[in-house]
């Protein structure tokens, strides 16, 4: 099951080329990237693993695609997404966010019933691998 | 970039047109016109630049071109230029459209290498990745290298900066400074880092007309003149000063111009009276520069005789 989150999650899979106009397109607004992986793509799994600390003061796209492609060879089957931060008073919080990786085979969610109180119903997800 | 070939490429190319297209030209004139003597750091300077014109050129014509390597090393004397040629660097590479941003990272080994085990390596990458798209300059750089303590995280980051120098070579140039001596040491023990730069560029030691004529334009820059027996004796005190220990070029004649401009403040404040014009106070006179204990003996001959410093 295709899991969509962020940007462009309505858009097919980005390729570097466009992950790199992305970046630049952050950079360029002074945004400071962090790159997060996770192999639990639950919508409630909101914290990722990050892969070493969120760069800043960065000028160029290629020291970020250097470090996307060090976190594709250490996670290969795993998703990958760019965190945008925007450091300006007021703001300080993640201005965009987009996935760059997923694996060949992602996890399904199942929805699971519970009958609970009553006759009523208890509705939750789970990833399936 | 190699896979899409352009539409129909152009027959011929304009190299002079060119020339005068990317701005090369301009920043070739200013670093004429602001950087006095380096004849040798010129030449190369310009030899680099049309070497990227001439791949430029090739591209456009759809001829095999390789990015070439760029990464250099700068050694000579402290005081002859480096860091003012490695930001001029940087705006060349930039208009030659070899580097993407054209900034200029200069770090030390202090930003490099870190304090414990598994410290360095994000530190160095952290260093490179802001460099990516411009120039690192590593000043200094053979206190990268400790032979005597083998355990040193130097080296950590000397394999960090080997690695990315050559699979980045597209992303940033990496530029090596320091007294010619201890960096022939440093590529000697470290043949890596020899084989990458392909650029050997050495800084000479100004000769005394160059160095007065750098302080005339330091003094011109900041609206102060001299008197012509002020300029005999800073000729002068040139020449002593170069005989003395721990010179260091440009650097030095320009602590003593800073040296110059307090002797005059001090002057002024104590001996004129009345209304000061403009040119009273931008000119600096005999007295200031004579009072500078290089004319009798330097340093040591201060320290013997115990007297107040007047010569910080």
């Amino acid at each position: 099951m295709r899991i969509t989150q962020g940007c462009f999650s309505f858009l097919p899979d980005l390729t570097d080329e466009q992950i790199t106009a992305q970046v630049e397109y952050c950079l360029s607004r002074n945004w400071a990237i962090g790159i997060e992986y996770t192999d639990d793509p639950h919508p409630r799994n909101t914290y990722w693993e990050m892969w070493g600390n969120p760069m800043f003061d960065l000028q160029d796209a290629a020291g970020v695609m250097m470090e996307l492609a060090a976190c594709r060879k250490a996670f290969p089957d795993s998703y990958i997404r760019f965190n945008a931060f925007d450091s300006t008073r007021g703001f300080e919080t993640v201005t965009m966010s987009f996935i760059v990786n997923r694996p060949k085979v992602e996890p399904r969610l199942r929805m699971v019933r519970q009958e609970v109180d009553g006759r009523s119903q208890r509705y939750s997800f789970e990833t399936i691998r | 970039m190699d896979g899409d070939t352009p539409a129909p490429a152009p027959a011929t190319v304009d190299l002079r047109a060119e020339f005068e297209s990317s701005g090369v030209r301009d920043l070739l004139e200013e670093l004429d016109r602001e950087l006095i003597g380096l004849y040798p750091v010129k030449e190369r300077i310009r030899e680099t630049a049309a070497l990227l014109l001439v791949e430029r050129a090739r591209k456009s014509l759809g001829l095999s071109h390789d990015t070439p390597t760029l990464h250099m090393s700068f050694t000579g004397n402290p005081g002859t230029g480096k860091t003012t040629v490695a930001l001029k660097m940087a705006g060349i590479l930039k208009r030659l459209g070899y580097v993407r941003k054209g900034h200029l990272v200069s770090v030390t080994r202090d930003d490099l290498v870190g304090q414990y085990i598994g410290h360095t390596a994000p530190k160095t990458k952290e260093v490179l990745k802001k460099a990516m798209g411009g120039v690192l300059f590593i000043d200094e750089a053979y206190y990268l290298y400790r032979p005597d303590n083998e355990r040193d995280y130097g080296q950590e980051a000397i394999e960090i900066l080997l690695q990315v120098m050559e699979n980045n070579r597209d992303d940033l140039v990496v530029i090596l400074a320091g007294y010619a001596d201890r960096m022939d040491n440093f590529f000697n023990s470290n043949p890596g880092f020899r084989s990458r730069i392909a650029h050997h560029i050495e800084f000479p030691d100004y000769t005394d007309e160059e160095l007065l004529r750098i302080v005339k334009y330091m003094m011109a820059d900041q609206n102060y003149t001299m008197t012509p027996q002020a300029e005999a004796a800073f000729g002068e005190y040139i020449r002593l000063r170069r005989a003395q220990p721990h010179f260091a070029n440009a650097r030095s004649i320009r602590n003593a111009f800073d040296r110059s401009r307090l002797r005059q403040a001090n002057r002024l404040f104590t001996e004129a009276v009345g209304a000061l014009d403009a040119a009273a106070l931008s000119t600096i006179e005999e007295a200031d520069i004579r009072a500078s204990r290089v004319f009798r003996g330097g340093l040591d001959s201060e320290r013997i005789r115990k007297e107040t410093a007047d010569d910080l």
